[in-house]
């Protein structure tokens, strides 16, 4: 599992940080959250919150975003409530970086699926241009994670990459989203597999194929 | 009322019981680490295991399953004598074998379970998780491997303390409790997650590696380092008190005790007065006992009934009792307990006793807190009004701000304020069905009692089973010095006006000593403390500790008090010294043992003899006349954890203060 521990708490992360605050259109979308809840029950709100902290984040620094200690303490006071209990959420979700990460965070998952149809591979196609695991990359463009299951296990191998799932993957196919991703490009997201739309069986369907082109009534014929 | 069978046993439980809850009702031991009955359900460490019909064929957690009727609960069946056994397994696979070296040893919840629940021996070969220790601040010593992730602790801080500090950072396997960047837990109860944590994870640093708990004699004492009279174990070895736990009592502390009444006992064995000393040409030396006994003698040569006696704040009632026999044997009337010179009125004792009961403040709706800084002053009292406002109540606070850890209204520190009561108080106290008014040492100064009464009427405090007129006061002698009469109608000020030959000064330390620059100051106490320092003649006295004694708290509960050590060298309990002075003065006390002195004493004051609530009557008439003045500048209690000369001579205390609320300042004036 990868090290959750927050960045450590220096006078620079300070001064970087300390300061930090919505912007005009995040303190809209923080308060629009926040009023999705009864009065008294703002807390509830820590989650988007906090996401759309690491992604202000992001922002401001052009990566995929993370959560430095002042900005974590930012979250808790915007919401009253004790620092500790915003910590918590934060190093409990994965979804939450505590260390800086570059622009793109890709995140391969190794779990039983994935690595049936070929993971190792893709880890190391990634390890090949440069990514280590847990850190930023020379060139400051990547941050490789390996994940548990994603939930993409029909179109497996998957990565995820910021907010987006490449599924179906090659070594070759990766290395074709990253080169896009490297030029500013925005790859296709979703399923690499020619021909195949989301997560449908490969050779095609394989039950209820009366229903592929009109609807059909089955229901005799049991 | 459901009715269940546990065991086949049927019973009858309570609305709203757990499954857990009628297993104890029918006298059957559930083992549990999570679960604990003054905190929140968390169901996390699976121990409790039961099997329940009707419900699915599997073992349920029955802390947090609530009693249905009809129920049929077995805990004696085979899966749950697996279950528990599988869940003990898992425990343990994280779980150190340190039991040598772990000061929980001998009361660990974990060690008696796994002995009583678990497998013989163990299956895991693999490696263990390691976690490194986390700071918790000068009296919570960390060794978070052996945490069994229970969150007793966390839940602590945040329901009965209010302080959430302490978390669970990260998951599953890689959780780790502990306090937000590893700051000091700094709250007046955060002691308490010692005695709640289940396993050696969280134990006491000034205790550690002293002693095992069964090397230790127990001996019932009561808490003299606030009003509140926390019962309390002293844990002895040999002639020194090795620590200080709470005892469970409801009415009083609940299963709670400050971090003063826990930590201030290593002060016990140090500055003490172990000897006699007198001043000569300016300076104290030893001496003994029969020349400083003659000096007290030739100073009241002539006149004997030019004598006067101060209490202390952490006397017991027979000590005060012997001294005004003393006293007044000599022809003298001259005793005063409120040292620091306070004059209220005592005539009538129910207008300065705490009469909600701290149990029955929790059921308060309405509170008015005028001059008390109840966090600091009595810490297991803010934790009822916590209680109180968790059920609803609303509470207003009259002086200079303070974190009362819930929702409180500062109405500012002015108590003319009081004269014209603002709208909103008026409205929310008057249509309350139970309104309380604390009058706190910070009002009582000012002289706020008188026009406090008039509060009475003005909001009803007093109804068919309801006192809510309440005094809190901070010294765990003052009570029963108010019984004994230990006071005079203008305070110290009589006493400074009287200018008597000799002051007998019992453990006054927070007096002032100026006005009595002609006297001989005897000093008859523990500790090298301010009283000391002034002193000509010092005797050297037993602490709480070291002798019997009764107590009465700020609620007018009698308690008593058992010795567990003997005072260190020539030191005496201080009813004999009094009595070996009477000798030497040439008068007659009438008692020469302690049974004897209790026994003078409860005949004049019978109320003392009996452990419980003392009764005061009826709350005396207000004198319509009375007007709130003056500006509340401060609270007494300057430093918690410095709040007696046994603290001030702990070092436990003295770096919890430096640490703990100096450093905080310092903090803060960066900020």
């Amino acid at each position: 599992m990868a090290d959750r521990t927050p960045a450590p708490d220096t006078p620079e992360l300070r001064a970087r940080w300390g300061g930090f605050a919505w912007t005009p259109e995040n303190k809209t979308t923080a308060d629009w959250h926040i009023a999705k809840y009864p009065e008294g029950r703002q807390r509830s709100a820590v989650m988007p919150l906090l996401d759309l902290a690491q992604r202000q984040v992001g922002a401001e620094t052009d990566t995929q975003g993370w959560l430095p200690l002042p900005v974590i303490e930012y979250v808790a006071k915007y919401l009253g409530m004790p620092v500790i209990r915003v910590l918590e959420v934060a190093s409990f979700y994965f979804m939450y970086n505590l260390k800086p990460v570059g622009k793109f965070h890709v995140q391969v998952c190794g779990t039983t699926p994935c690595m049936l149809r070929g993971s190792d591979d893709i880890m190391a196609a990634c390890k090949k241009r440069g990514m280590v695991k847990g850190g930023v990359s020379a060139d400051g463009l990547w941050t490789l994670t390996e994940v548990e299951c994603m939930g993409n296990c029909a179109t497996a191998p998957m990565v995820q990459i910021n907010d987006d799932n490449y599924e179906d993957l090659t070594p070759e196919r990766l290395g074709a989203v990253l080169d896009a991703l490297e030029r500013g490009e925005t790859p296709k997201a979703g399923t690499q597999e020619p021909g195949r739309h989301t997560s449908e069986p490969a050779g095609g369907p394989t039950t209820l194929k009366d229903m592929v082109s009109a609807n059909h009534d089955y229901r005799g014929e049991w | 009322m459901p009715k269940v069978t546990v065991d086949g046993q049927e019973i009858e439980v309570p609305a709203g019981a757990t499954v857990l809850q009628a297993c104890e009702l029918a006298g059957k031991e559930i083992p549990r680490f999570c679960y604990h009955e003054r905190l929140s359900i968390a169901g996390n460490c699976r121990m409790c295991l039961v099997e329940v019909k009707p419900g699915p064929p599997k073992p349920q957690a029955s802390c947090a399953l609530p009693a249905a009727e009809g129920q049929e609960i077995r805990t004696d069946s085979p899966m749950v004598k697996k279950a528990r056994e599988g869940v003990m397994e898992f425990l343990l696979i994280n779980h150190p074998l340190d039991c040598p070296i772990c000061d929980q040893g001998g009361e660990c919840d974990l060690q008696d379970q796994a002995v009583a629940y678990g497998r013989g021996g163990s299956r895991y070969h693999e490696n263990k998780r390691a976690v490194t220790e986390k700071y918790m601040g000068p009296l919570i010593k960390t060794i978070m491997t052996r945490c069994i992730h229970c969150t007793r602790c966390v839940r602590f801080s945040e329901e009965i303390a209010g302080v959430d500090e302490i978390g669970a950072l990260y998951r599953g396997e890689d959780m780790q409790i502990t306090t937000y960047l590893e700051q000091a837990a700094a709250h007046e109860l955060s002691a308490n997650v010692i005695d709640l944590c289940p396993v050696g994870a969280l134990t006491s640093r000034p205790y550690a590696f002293e002693a095992r708990p069964w090397e230790l004699k127990k001996t019932l004492s009561i808490d003299v380092s606030d009003a509140v009279g926390a019962n309390i174990t002293l844990h002895s070895k040999g002639r020194e008190v090795m620590r200080a736990l709470p005892r469970v009592n409801d009415d009083v502390n609940e299963e709670w005790l400050s971090d003063k009444g826990r930590y201030q006992v290593d002060g016990l064995t140090k500055r003490r007065l172990d000897r006699v000393w007198v001043r000569r040409e300016g300076k104290l030396q030893p001496a003994e006992w029969t020349e400083a006994f003659g000096m007290i003698a030739s100073a009241l040569e002539g006149d004997k009934s030019s004598i006067a006696a101060v209490a202390g704040d952490l006397l017991d009632a027979e000590t005060m009792f012997a001294a005004k026999a003393l006293v007044n044997a000599c022809g003298s009337r001259l005793t005063e307990a409120r040292q620091t010179g306070m004059t209220y009125d005592v005539s009538n004792l129910a207008a300065v006793n705490f009469n909600s009961t701290f149990a029955g403040i929790e059921t308060a709706d309405a509170i008015l807190i005028v001059g008390s800084n109840v966090r600091w002053e009595a810490a297991l009292l803010n934790v009822r009004l916590r209680k109180a406002v968790k059920a609803g109540a609303k509470v207003y606070i009259i002086g200079p701000e303070w974190d009362p850890t819930y929702p409180a209204t500062f109405l500012g520190s002015d108590l003319k304020l009081l004269n014209r009561i603002p709208k909103e108080l008026g409205d929310v106290m008057k249509s309350a069905q139970r309104p309380a008014v604390i009058v706190g040492a910070a009002a009582l100064a000012k002289g706020a009692l008188p026009a406090a009464l008039k509060l009475v009427d003005k909001f009803g405090l007093v109804k068919d089973d309801w006192n809510g007129f309440n005094v809190l006061h901070i010294s765990a002698a003052r009570m029963a010095s108010l019984m004994l009469g230990f006071t005079l109608p203008g305070g110290m000020g009589d006493i400074a006006a009287a200018a008597p030959k000799v002051l007998l000064s019992l453990g006054a330390d927070e007096m002032d000593y100026a006005p009595y620059a002609g006297s001989l100051k005897v000093y008859i106490g523990h500790h090298g403390d301010k009283g000391a320092h002034h002193a000509d003649i010092i005797l050297p006295g037993a602490s709480y500790a070291e002798k019997d004694g009764t107590y009465v708290n700020a609620e007018g509960r009698v308690q008593f008090a058992e010795k567990a050590v003997f005072a260190p060298g020539d030191a005496r309990e201080d009813w004999t010294i009094l009595r070996a002075l009477a000798d030497a003065l040439g008068v007659t006390v009438g008692f020469d043992s302690f049974s004897e002195l209790q026994a003078k004493m409860i005949a004049a004051v019978p109320a003392l003899g009996e452990e419980g609530l003392a009764d005061y009557g009826a709350l005396p008439k207000a004198d319509s006349g009375a007007k709130f003045e003056g500006e509340l500048a401060g609270y007494p209690v300057k430093d918690f954890y410095l709040t007696n000369p046994i603290a001030r001579a702990s070092e436990v205390m003295q770096r919890c203060s430096d640490e703990l609320l100096h450093g905080a300042d310092v903090k803060e004036a960066a900020e």
